[in-house]
């Protein structure tokens, strides 16, 4: 391993970095805040001369990832950002990366959906987005925030996945906080990631290929469905040895979840970015006073790593599981969907609870924390909560 | 200070709080420590009170959130006094540090802090009128804040201060905010 | 690669490329739109001029030329829409229906 950096960084700055040492060909990007810093750092990059890439200034973010998406049919390695409304107007697109299987990789700083209009930072723009086949990683802080880029684009070119990798950072609180971090040595980064090597590029003239075919009788596009949904599953250990190979250059290491107290944790909280970490800190302060708790961060959210989240709450008796985006409608939200689904074919099913925490940006006090924690003996006492999914934190009680 | 120190500023858009924040942030970060440093971000409107946190440790900072416990409470403008609990959920040994040009004493008695946490005063915009020549007290807070709490060493501060401000200012700018900190660090009254 | 799409009502997710791309040029031309077809244009040799009007309009490149000569109208591709007979100007070209057609000698591909 080659010279560490140590900086004082952002998730956005971090991100921008990861795209200067991988130079994609194309980067087409439209700002939105909270992921401005992240194209505005690199259309600089492109401007002092530090990457070869061409950038594609467009007017909307649905031009964005059209372009994206045109350039990497192409042959390119391309990249974009964005963030919520942004990500909602990619919607119809990014079927479209993912059905024609593009390694497409993507940056988005979560952010909360209008209305009412709200800058700061929640999942309701990715959660939307969780069923358009692309993969998922999402940072807990700056630093994750740099090394999922770095996998998503390994991870997206690699033969046997050839899928759309969304790298997923909060708004504000990751997106633009300043936190201590290193960023690795260009040729590490560079060699690690490796050249690219286009699959059926529409550039390729010696070998002409026609790309977004018509499949309008149910049976092809069923065929082809099914692929993209092996392609997903398989996945899944390609995804942990390729942050397994990171960890060998970097020292950092990768897990499709990030577990905490696990080993004899009775009350557990399953939580995706920022805010996992304070509820490991309020952890960390349980645990001195002897308490049983544990904490799981999910930083791959798809392909949903199943099993491993059943094995990490095998020894769990209540299970608190707390989701910054809501699903109206469904009994639960998105996470706690996911982790019930999990655990039905468990051994061990836990008691499960289901909190909407950190929309628009809420705060998530250490108050918070302990509050759940309390909630999981009430839980463990068989006192039922008064609703199937409690809104903690903001204004709300209950 | 040991373990980790939670800064909270209470300034006016415009005052350089978010600049100062950094400052710290990453003099620290040079010494070796573990850093956060983040405004509360809303829409930007000079004059307008804002809040920003600083996070300084030994140890890796895993929390995400605003500084609702602050070790140290930072007030760029006294001003704010009046329209802003500046001093929810302070520490019970808590430092502040505040611009102004009241005397320690009066300062004290118009924030009616209770007893264990300790005040410090600074003329700040003063110094910065006099050495930079604009009313932007951050570079000099912060050489109070070294003074104050010893959070972080003068020499590091100026150190980082000159060479990140000479790469966004001209030498006489750069000039005047390292000699604004000189200044607030010996004027600082506790 | 040579590409037989002739099998591909039977392909699966497995035979099917990777992201439906169609991995080779020009494989339309093993597609028969000619079962398209209900009625077919007869070509009288003797009227046609070698104007080329059928040939610029057919949509699907079914008129057969060589060295400048009009030779006849690809079968296996004409889906009968009967644009040639509509464009030419020498009564050159007329529509017959296909089960009236078959045994009619025009030429095939």
């Amino acid at each position: 391993m080659r010279d560490v950096k140590v900086v004082a960084s952002s998730g956005d700055l971090m991100i921008a970095e990861a795209f200067r040492q991988i130079d994609p060909d194309v980067v087409a990007a439209y700002p939105i805040t909270p992921q401005t810093i992240i194209v505005e750092r690199f259309a600089k990059f492109v401007a002092d001369g530090l990457v070869h890439t061409e950038y594609v200034q467009v007017e909307s973010e649905h031009s964005a990832m059209s372009a994206t998406i045109g350039a990497s049919a192409a042959g390119a390695r391309a990249a974009t950002a964005t963030a919520s409304q942004g990500l909602a107007f990619m919607w119809e697109e990014l079927h479209v990366a993912s059905g024609m299987r593009l390694p497409i990789v993507m940056a988005n700083a979560n952010r909360a959906l209008s209305a009412p209009i709200n800058i700061h930072g929640d999942h309701s723009d990715a959660m939307g987005s969780r069923d358009t086949g692309w993969i998922m990683l999402f940072a807990e802080n700056a630093q994750e925030a740099y090394d999922n880029t770095i996998l998503a684009f390994k991870i997206a070119e690699h033969p046997e996945v050839r899928l759309p990798v969304m790298s997923c950072l909060d708004g504000f609180v990751t997106s633009h906080a300043l936190e201590r971090c290193e960023i690795n040595d260009d040729q590490d980064v560079k060699d690690f990631v490796g050249p690219n090597k286009p699959q059926n590029a529409l550039l390729d003239t010696d070998n002409p290929v026609s790309h977004g075919m018509f499949a309008n009788l149910g049976n092809v596009y069923m065929e082809v469905k099914y692929a993209e949904r092996l392609a997903m599953e398989n996945s899944l250990p390609i995804i942990k040895n390729i942050g397994d190979e990171w960890e060998q250059v970097c020292g950092r290491p990768f897990a499709p979840i990030n577990t905490f107290g696990l080993e004899d944790a009775e009350k557990v909280v399953v939580i995706i970015g920022s805010a996992a970490g304070n509820f490991r800190a309020k952890a960390r302060e349980l645990r001195a006073q002897g308490e049983k708790v544990g904490v799981i961060g999910v930083r791959l959210f798809r392909p949903f790593p199943y099993q491993e989240l059943a094995e990490a709450l095998s020894k769990a008796k209540a299970v608190a599981v707390l989701d910054r985006a809501d699903s109206f409608g469904s009994r639960e939200a998105p996470l706690c969907l996911e982790v019930k689904s999990a655990l039905y074919d468990a051994e061990n099913r836990p008691l499960v609870r289901n909190y909407v925490y950190g929309l628009g940006g809420a705060d998530v006090t250490m108050e918070l924390c302990q509050k759940v924690f309390e909630d999981l003996d009430d839980l463990m006492n068989n006192k039922k909560p008064a609703r199937e999914v409690s809104y903690v934190g903001g204004r709300s009680k209950e | 200070m040991q373990g980790l120190v939670e800064i909270r500023w209470h300034a006016r858009a415009g005052q350089g709080a978010v600049t100062a924040s950094q400052l710290i942030a990453e003099t620290a970060l040079e010494e070796g420590k573990f850093m956060q440093s983040m405004p509360e971000y809303g829409p930007e409107r000079t004059g307008a009170p804002l809040r920003a946190y600083t996070r300084v440790s030994d140890e890796p900072i895993e929390i995400h959130n605003n500084v609702t416990h602050p070790d140290i409470v930072i007030i760029l403008d006294d001003t704010l006094i009046e329209l802003t609990d500046v001093l929810e959920g302070i520490k019970p040994n808590g430092k502040i540090l505040v611009n102004t040009r009241l005397c320690k004493e009066d300062m004290e008695e118009k924030l009616g802090c209770s007893e264990g946490i300790e005040v410090a005063v600074v003329p700040a915009t003063d110094i910065a009128l006099d050495t930079i020549g604009r009313d932007i007290p951050n570079a000099p807070i912060a050489g109070a804040l070294s003074k104050f709490t010893e959070l972080i060493s003068l020499d590091n501060l100026l150190d980082h201060v000159e060479r990140s401000f000479s790469e966004k200012f001209s030498q006489q700018v750069v000039q005047g905010n390292l000699e604004s900190i000189q200044m607030a660090y010996e004027d600082v009254s506790y | 690669m040579a590409w037989d799409i002739s099998k591909e009502p039977e392909w699966t997710y497995q035979e099917l490329p990777e992201g439906l791309v169609a991995i080779e040029a020009g494989t339309s031309a093993q597609y028969n739109t000619g079962a398209w077809r209900t009625e077919r244009p007869i070509y009288d040799r003797e009227k046609c001029t070698d104007c080329m009007l059928c040939w610029m309009h057919c949509p699907d490149s079914s008129v057969l030329v060589a060295d400048k000569v009009m030779t006849g109208i690809d079968l296996f591709h004409c889906k009968g829409c009967g644009i040639c007979v509509e464009v030419c100007r020498f009564d050159a070209l007329s529509m017959m229906n296909e089960e009236d057609a078959k045994g009619i000698g025009v030429c095939e591909m």
